[in-house]
């Protein structure tokens, strides 16, 4: 049971943040309609997450290494779990794998940043910057915690919160995210988006005009 | 993008269906007669005596993947049923929908007008490929007959008055059913269609497909978190999956209907493939139900145009994008049910 400044029903995954600076109908789909596809997209999602996603401690080349730690902030009311975070010493550097390119990403970094905050708060030490590390091509990035990322991080962090407590669904975009996005089956953007259409197909469903023709022929 | 995945049907009596690893196994007399990645299957239907250890029906439940039982005549016996998970805002939608006498009517009106009008496009088809004069114009009376009633249905806003058409419609066109089979008119008869226990052969093939049609309608609500039980068209009665048989009727025509009539057409259905028993009920063979399931599989996999969609999809997915679109209309993101109509 956790308890502080934020009560229970107010806290935030970290996920969220990610998915709403993508599209906030997204983070909708995921946490109210809790919605997850299970597509090829997600699936290799998952083996890689598989394979970091186990808790226990190891060590590599004096880096001491955490997996699948839960990290969590009374401050902000967020929770969630790091795949991976590293000691540099004493200093915690979460890294975050993902299975896509190497192109940098707001939301990739906002949900890094957020880890960041999480691990200051529950161990009392500074954390400057951590990775993101890009599976297909092995590629480590890394992600400097600015004032001005900290500062994102907290005003997403309450667009996200007003959404949850809202329990409506944003409209679809209906953009360039949507063909990349893994809900998109789901999701229906253009269907959503085009009522005319829909009252349009309702009608086809009645429609016994055209068959006529050929009934009396 | 949605993957149509396979089912796995267990037919082999005695059978035991164990995971491997990462996969399906499935065992006769100590022997292996299959293997098939988990990742692979969306589900598993067991004929009669078939075993599944816990480990498959535990890691089945948990990925949402189904493992169903039907009895060795093939109706529905038992599935197994992970922990109630999925969205609480859309089931308390779906409940407060049934609830209410406006929005229930709406959706199950939208159902039966897709039923009657996929009804009318297999009699029209028919009749265009009947060499019979006559029966071509029976059939295409019944077409004309049905737009009558669609037309009803349109302006009707009860749901009685919704039910009581779908009745009329489908006593219309099982009475002309019969002139669309053309081989064998009078070993497949449908003699009005019965339910149980049929007792005719084209009435045990249809029963047959409506029950694996039905199964795949509650995965398919199941698995976008709708309650399988809380229907529209049908009215609430416990153990009946409602919802599922709303989602099946408007499919029936151009799927099960449609496959039925092809496979005593082509002749890949024929008189042999059903047994009697003592008291008169009829139902397929273990070789007649294995031709159907093979059949119905490859059926699933033909790719159709989707109107909502406006893209071909595996006839397999449809059930999964209509239990979609519906769960979309109930939590306010589309205006209306829009069925799915077969072009
Ligand atoms: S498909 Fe488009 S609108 Fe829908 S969740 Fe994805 S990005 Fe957002």
């Amino acid at each position: 049971m956790v308890t502080g400044a934020v009560p229970d029903e107010y806290w935030v995954p970290i996920s969220a943040l990610q998915h709403y600076s993508y599209c906030p109908r997204q983070c909708a789909l995921i946490h109210l309609e809790q919605t997850f596809d299970e597509n090829l997209y997600t699936l290799r999602g998952r083996a890689v997450h598989e394979r970091v996603d186990v808790p226990g401690v190891a060590v590599e080349a004096g880096v001491r290494i955490e997996r699948g730690l839960v990290l969590w902030s009374d401050r902000l009311g967020l929770v969630g779990k790091a795949d991976v975070v590293e000691f540099h010493g004493e200093v915690p550097y979460p890294v975050e794998y993902k299975h896509g390119s190497r192109r940098a990403s707001e939301h990739d970094d906002l949900q890094l940043c957020a880890q960041a905050l999480c691990l200051e708060e529950m161990l009392g030490v500074p954390v400057p910057r951590g990775a993101i590390y890009h599976h297909s091509s092995r590629h480590r990035r890394e992600v400097v915690f600015t004032p001005e990322l900290r500062e994102r991080v907290t005003v997403v962090l309450q667009e996200v919160r007003a959404l949850l407590s809202a329990r409506l669904l944003p409209p679809a975009v209906n953009d360039t995210r949507c063909p990349r996005c893994s809900l998109i089956d789901s999701c229906l953007p253009r269907p959503v988006q085009d009522r005319r259409r829909i009252e349009d197909l309702l009608q086809e469903v009645f429609n016994t005009g055209l068959e006529e023709g050929e009934t009396s022929a | 993008m949605l993957e149509l995945l396979n089912t796995l049907y267990v037919t082999t009596p005695g059978a035991y269906v164990r995971l491997d690893h990462e996969t399906v196994r499935v065992e006769a007399d100590g022997a292996k007669l299959l293997q098939v990645p988990v990742l692979h299957l969306r589900g598993i239907v067991c004929f009669g005596n078939v075993m599944v250890s816990p480990a498959v029906m535990q890691r089945f439940a948990q990925d949402r993947r189904s493992v169903v039982f039907l009895d060795d005549r093939g109706r529905f016996a038992a599935r197994v049923q992970g922990p109630t998970a999925g969205n609480v805002l859309l089931r308390w939608e779906q409940y407060e929908a049934a609830r209410s006498l406006a929005r229930s009517a709406a959706i199950a009106r939208a159902i039966v007008g897709g039923k009657i009008q996929n009804a009318r496009f297999l009699l029209q088809r028919a009749a265009r490929e009947t060499p019979d004069s006559a029966e071509s114009k029976t059939l295409r009376d019944c077409v004309a007959d049905l737009a009558g009633i669609l037309e009803r249905l349109k302006a009707a806003s009860e749901i009685n008055v919704i039910r009581g058409l779908e009745g009329e419609a489908a006593r219309r066109y099982f009475g002309s059913w019969d002139l669309m089979i053309k081989r064998d008119r009078q070993a497949f008869a449908l003699q009005g269609r019965q339910r149980r226990p049929p007792t005719n052969p084209m009435n045990a093939l249809l029963s047959f497909l409506y029950t694996l049609l039905t199964g795949e309608c509650i995965a398919a609500a199941e698995g976008v978190g709708l309650d399988p039980q809380i229907g529209y068209l049908h009215e609430l009665r416990p153990g009946r999956p409602a919802l599922a048989l709303d989602l099946v009727e408007e499919l029936r025509p151009s799927v099960a209907d449609r496959l039925a009539i092809a496979l005593i057409n082509l002749r890949q259905a024929t008189s042999d493939d059903f047994v009697t028993r003592p008291g008169g009920a009829i139902h397929l063979s273990d070789a007649g139900r294995k031709k159907v399931i093979v059949a119905y599989e490859r059926r699933k996999q033909e790719q159709v145009y989707h109107p909502v969609l406006d893209r071909k999809v595996p006839i397999g997915l449809i059930p999964h994008v209509q239990a979609r679109l519906l769960a979309r209309h109930l939590r306010g993101d589309l205006d209306h049910y829009v069925p799915w109509l077969y072009r």
